[in-house]
């Protein structure tokens, strides 16, 4: 397999599976698909945001709503870039 | 090892609840998700009951329920979004009481994932499409249609995705007959993501969105997007088309927003609760919300965190909306799913707790609860006015209680203990969050719900009720027989002596039966009394010498026995005469026993006798007028029988025919046998046995949901019925019967008259399915673990509740704000409407101690200064050995995230007057939080955060004598034997250590290979340990035998501390078995349910389950169970669309384990398929059915 066809198969794979590394992921952009892959992840298991519920006191539409706001910028804001 | 999985109790917390006419008849259903099992409800309006008519294991997790209904359909549809990658139709089919797959469509990866559709879905009202989103990016519209036989049809998937895009609601927007449109709420992240100044991030607005489905061209657009409330979490479609004004409700933290296209936005508030020590600066979330529509309006209720329903009405003209009405409604508990029906009820899934039904008695149109209205909010601009409004809670006013389905979640702890010397041993099980908690004692029983009890002069023998004539609805007669005589009472208004019936009085009686069309019958020991309507008697008398011992009887037949074993029997004729036939009958040896077939509506003759002889023998003989008395089969017994019943159970086994014919065989030893019994040749055959008691059995014939069921009599009463095409043998939870008839009256249905002891008592049994019933004690706090003192037999809770007052903060801030203990605050029972809300970091805790025997609370016990108690455990110290202490591991000031806390400690409690109370010794500050505790030689063991610490008793505090710090996160579990320790942590598995007396030093010598986050853990021998994790992972390690025994020889400990091995301990456990239940496991143990019998390891799932594992003794029995589960796997697979085999390795391939709700479905199957499977195991259907069935009497 040539190098052009594997690289063309590797970015319709970024492109169809967001969160797929690729040579230069940062250590920011891993961190930030980890925790968005991890809270989807919470999401859908109900027992396991039943659980955070629990321990938290709080209703579970409100440990969902928390954590799906969490999403948007899980790991604070990018770091500056260095040119 | 080898481990058969089998839910005792399956899971019954709620996470999706629909509403719908799924059976296609006019009352409408609901359909529950206990997050991997689908169950349909059929509430019956009448009596306000709830009922499950059909509950299904779906082996994948359901995320989202929706149903449709196609245009003009009288039927709805069920959608299932699950973690299979798949979409799934299903349709109920009300004739086999199954869910049937109608479509199933694969669009990405199996799991709960990020990006593959399942967590929304969303359908549009009229039917047309159906929308499946995940949390970010991908959703895709199917369109749902007709094909000329009318069978749904499904498109192919049309893309709506949007990439770099976070969604937190989808809805489908109700527009009529126009274009289907679907509104989601969305996040896009991509700004943010790029930002290093934080400022896109401020910028970043919540979307509301529409997306239309265009039915001409085949494709989505994004029609129409505008800002919303940043807080925004969920949106509620607005009738539209000829009901409403179409549109969308955004909720979001304090406000309720009305939005759609072309409208002007209406904001109002969300009215708070009155509280003094309410926190302004906290949000109020809408977490759930249901449309009700009715002939010529519609309402919205919504719900908030803290549970008080709002209703919301929408005043408009044609297509202008005017303005958004909001009001109190009531309060309820907070609400994982809310249905209105149409029939004025109102389904409250409860997100933790039992789940309630309640009547609509009132729609709050006219109280005095003040109502807000979106044009007092709005200011002149359009924008809205910050301000907030309040309300003041109060006890039910709009809605009353008829109904409430038990739900153990949370179930934070559980053990199996026989405190109360009962001859099995109960459950004791901590459920619950918050007010609501409480203990139940699990006891395996029917729940039994006694209607009324009488004494009576003397104790009785029999009972029997009876009709007058065939016609008859309801019992007329209860007739009681005694030694030397026989009273019978009449059923009206109250039930009094009768004299003037016809029947002797001054006999005990042997038989009661309503014979022909309007006669009595009365069996006695000197003869036969058969009594007219007109009260004419005609008596048949015993030949001289003999007496009658047994009889059997229908509405048609009569045999009787005589002394000696002589048979004789009768028939009604065309006149009504009762005739004897010619034919007589001796048997070889006594009659103990006698059971006719039941008569089926319309015949005027059935064809089999049993008869059980005291030679050990039943036999069946014909009854047919050419071959009367003729005998047909015979099956030798191990015992004496002593009672039979033939029973038609709805068909299971023989295909063509409508029903089998059981013949159920009690025995003098006290074993149940039931047979299959041939229709056509009379031969028995597929016998099962279960051992019931210590008491000969008696078998009584019932009619229970329905369908006939047999009550057998031993030491316990049991009851054998049918329920989802099983047969179902359980015990009652009730006293000693001697025996018992059907009873049914217009008050009772299917009720049971019983003798027990002198008294008559009548009671029915209503939750069928529910093999545990419960008695429950109510707590204060979400409780965490309890411990036994095994001394006085009391039970030490510690229960803690997180952000909440506790009662004497509670106090101190009211009093402090000028409040004097305000009457209507106490009012408030916190149960309703919960304990106040603190902040963060705030706790509440307390110890309880609980006599389970009178199952109340003799003592508790309210912690200050914040804080919470985290573990507990029951000792006693080498240096005061006769006396019994309670440890408590509290934190104090605890921080949940980030994790912090200003000291932990460790308090030292004196069990004082025979265990009932406590009596604090001292307090011992530690450095961090201890998570675990344990009694061990005579001292105590603690994990405080990471370090493994042995404490001794000291005057003023406990004296620190041994600490190892080679756990890595935090240790959450501990268990000894002997010098081994057992070590659970939060993060890194297993760990075992060996305390070393000689340098007093634990050394830790074996871990596990993989990471895993314990929850719970059991030692299940020296060697073995057994844990679940947060995952919902259930495995067995164990120490290799030859490094156990190294271990222990190796005394200076020397050897075992090793060489550390890849950054862990010297030694690796290996795996035995892994399994994925699917829930969180809170507790495992050791046990076995049936004195004597063998012992299996039983857990509880946070989500209120109870299961087993069950080793296998034979390698015969592994191979057939996994062959069965692999077939069972090929022909039936699981209806949520997900693999089997992969759901049960979600994290970790499965090993060394068998599912048995899996093998359990085999029942389920068509014949063609059962006789397939079972050609493939060498073995018939029955034995296969019998091996399952026998797997599950072994454990309980």
């Amino acid at each position: 397999m040539d190098r052009a066809n594997l690289n063309s198969q590797l970015e319709h794979l970024q492109s169809k599976y967001v969160g797929t590394g690729h040579a230069d992921t940062s250590k920011y952009e891993w961190g930030v698909n980890q925790a968005r892959d991890t809270y989807a992840s919470y999401i859908g298991h109900y027992p396991m945001i039943s659980y955070f519920a629990l321990a938290e006191n709080e209703s579970i539409a409100r440990v969902k709503f928390n954590i799906t706001e969490k999403m948007l910028q899980p790991c604070g804001p990018p770091p500056e870039r260095r040119e | 090892m080898f481990l058969y999985n089998l839910t005792l109790q399956a899971p019954n917390a709620i996470n999706q609840a629909i509403l719908g006419n799924f059976s296609g008849a006019k009352p409408q259903e609901l359909i529950v998700s206990h997050v991997s099992r689908i169950e349909l409800l059929r509430p019956d309006t009448t009596t306000g009951k709830v009922h499950s008519v059909l509950s299904h294991e779906v082996f994948g997790v359901i995320r989202s329920l929706a149903s449709f209904r196609l245009t003009g359909a009288s039927k709805d549809f069920i959608v299932i979004g699950s973690d299979s990658g798949r979409i799934v139709i299903l349709e109920y089919n009300p004739v086999k009481n199954v869910f049937e797959k109608v479509h199933q469509e694969t669009f990405g990866k199996s799991g709960c994932r990020r990006i593959v559709p399942g967590q929304y879905l969303a359908t549009d009202p009229k039917g047309r499409a159906v929308m499946i989103g995940s949390l970010e990016k991908q959703k895709l519209v199917y369109i749902l249609n007709r094909d000329m036989a009318a069978r749904l049809t499904i498109g192919s998937p049309l893309e709506a995705h949007k990439s770099h895009t976070i969604v937190h609601y989808c809805t489908g927007v109700d527009v009529g007959f126009e274009n289907p449109i679907f509104a989601c709420l969305e996040v896009d992240y991509t700004e943010a993501d790029q930002d290093p100044t934080g400022e896109a991030l401020k910028e970043t607005e919540k979307m509301l969105t529409y997306y239309e489905l265009d039915l001409g061209l085949n494709h989505v657009v994004r029609k129409w997007s505008e800002a919303v409330d940043p807080k925004s979490n969920m949106l509620l479609a607005v009738p539209g088309g000829t009901d409403g004004p179409s549109g969308v409700l955004v909720c979001s933290e304090n406000y309720i927003t009305y939005k759609h296209i072309g409208h002007a936005t209406l904001t109002v508030p969300i009215p708070r609760r009155e509280n003094p020590l309410e926190d302004k600066s906290r949000g109020l979330l809408i977490v759930s919300g249901v449309v009700h529509k009715m002939k010529n309006s519609f309402f919205l209720l919504l719900q908030s965190e803290e549970g008080d329903l709002y209703k919301v009405t929408i005043d408009y003209q044609g297509d202008t909306v005017n303005e958004i009405k909001i009001k109190y409604f009531d309060t309820v508990s907070v609400a994982a799913g809310l249905c209105i029906l149409k029939s004025g009820f109102l389904f409250v899934a409860s997100e933790f707790g039992n789940h309630h039904f309640y009547q609509f008695e009132k729609l709050g149109d006219d109280d005095d609860t003040p109502e807000y209205s979106s044009s007092d909010f709005m200011s002149d601009d359009g924008g809205r006015l910050e301000t907030m409004v309040y309300f003041k809670p109060r006890p039910l006013e709009n809605l009353l209680l008829v109904d409430e389905l038990t739900s153990m979640s949370p179930l934070t702890d559980a053990k199996v203990l026989n405190l109360t010397d009962e001859d099995t041993p109960q459950i004791y099980a901590l459920c619950g969050r918050g007010p609501r908690s409480t203990m139940r004692i699990l006891r395996h029983g029917l729940e039994v719900t006694e209607m009324a009890v009488s004494p009576l002069p003397a104790n009785p023998t029999a009972v029997w009720t009876t009709r007058l004539t065939a016609d008859d609805l309801y019992d007329q007669y209860i007739i009681v027989s005694f030694s030397n005589a026989t009273l019978v009472l009449s059923i009206g208004e109250t039930v009094e002596e009768v004299t003037d019936t016809g029947f002797l009085a001054t006999t005990p009686t042997i038989a009661v039966q309503q014979l022909g069309q309007d006669a009595l019958l009365q069996i006695y020991p000197q003869g036969i009394r058969h009594i007219r309507a007109n009260k004419q008697v005609t008596e048949w008398r015993a030949p001289g010498g003999r007496s009658i011992v047994r009889a059997a009887t229908n509405r048609q037949q009569v045999v009787i026995a005589l002394t000696g074993g002589e048979l004789v029997y009768f028939e009604v004729d065309e006149s009504g005469n009762l005739s004897e036939s010619h034919v007589r009958r001796e048997m070889t040896s006594n009659v103990t026993c006698l059971s006719i077939q039941p008569l089926p509506v319309g015949r005027r003759r059935v064809r089999f006798l049993a008869v059980g002889c005291d030679d050990n023998t039943v036999r069946i003989l014909s009854l047919d007028a050419t071959t009367c008395l003729e005998p047909l089969s015979m099956q030798a017994i191990s015992a004496v029988p002593e009672s039979l019943v033939m029973i038609d159970m709805p068909d299971q086994i023989s295909e063509g025919s409508l029903s089998t014919l059981y013949l159920n065989i009690g025995l003098q030893n006290g074993v149940l046998l039931r047979t299959v019994l041939d229709q056509t040749t009379g031969q028995l055959s597929d016998t099962r046995t279960r051992f019931l008691g210590a008491k000969a059995v008696k078998l009584f014939e019932l009619n229970m949901a329905g369908n006939p069921a047999v009550l057998a009599l031993s030491s316990r009463p049991w009851l054998s019925y049918q329920m989802q095409s099983r047969i179902h043998l359980n015990p009652l939870s009730y006293e000693t019967l001697e025996f018992a008839t059907s009873f049914t009256s217009e008050q009772c249905l299917e009720g049971v008259v019983a003798i027990a002891g002198n008294a008559l008592k009548i009671f029915t049994i209503e939750k069928f399915g529910q093999v545990f019933n419960e008695t429950p004690i109510p707590l204060t706090y979400t409780p965490r673990r309890f411990v036994v003192n095994p001394v006085h037999k009391t039970i030490a809770i510690i229960e803690t509740d997180h952000n909440t007052y506790s009662n004497q903060e509670k106090k101190k801030k009211l009093k402090a704000l000028g409040f004097e203990q305000e009457e209507e605050e106490e009012a408030l029972d916190p149960v309703v409407f919960g304990h106040t809300r603190s902040k963060p970091g705030q706790w509440a805790s307390l110890i309880r101690i609980i006599d389970p025997i009178q199952a109340t609370t003799t003592f508790q016990l309210e912690l200050s200064q914040n804080e919470a108690a985290l573990s507990v455990a029951v000792l006693n110290f080498a240096v005061e050995a006769d006396q019994m202490f309670l440890a408590v591991g509290t934190a104090a000031d605890l921080h949940l995230q980030p994790k912090s806390l200003s000291s932990g400690f460790i308090h030292i409690y004196k069990f004082v007057n025979e265990g009932r109370e406590l009596e604090l010794v001292h307090k011992t500050p530690v450095d961090e939080v201890p998570q675990a505790l344990l009694h061990f030689q005579g001292r105590l063991l603690a994990g405080v955060g990471k370090a493994l610490r042995i404490y001794d008793l000291g005057k003023r505090k406990l004296l620190r004598k041994c600490e190892s710090r080679a756990i890595p996160t935090g240790i959450v579990t501990l268990h000894n034997q002997g010098g081994r320790i057992v070590i659970g942590d939060v993060q890194e598995s297993i760990h075992y250590a060996s305390y070393v007396a000689s340098e007093n030093k634990i050394v830790v010598f074996a871990d596990d290979k993989a990471p895993r986050w314990i929850t719970c853990s059991a030692m299940i021998d020296y060697d073995t340990v057994a844990a679940g994790d947060k995952f919902g992972n259930f495995f067995v390690s164990r120490l290799p035998a030859n490094l156990s025994q190294e271990i222990d020889e190796d005394e200076a400990g020397s050897k075992s501390v090793g060489k550390g091995y890849l950054h862990g301990a010297a030694h690796k456990v290996d795996l035995v078995a892994h399994y994925h239940t699917g829930d969180i496991l809170t507790s495992l143990a050791k046990t076995s349910f049936v004195a004597g019998g063998r012992e299996m390891i039983l857990y509880t799932s946070l989500m209120g389950g109870v299961g087993i594992f069950i080793p296998f003794q034979t390698k015969e029995d592994i191979d057939f169970f996994q062959t069965l589960e692999m077939h069972m796997r090929n022909e039936m697979p699981p209806l949520a669309g997900r693999d089997h085999l992969s759901y049960r390795g979600y994290h970790v391939p499965v090993k060394g384990t068998v599912d048995g709700d899996m093998c359990e479905q085999y029942n389920l199957l068509s014949g063609d398929k059962k006789r397939m499977i079972a050609e493939e195991l060498d073995r018939t259907p029955a034995e296969i059915q019998k091996k399952i069935e026998d797997m599950r009497i072994r454990a309980i």
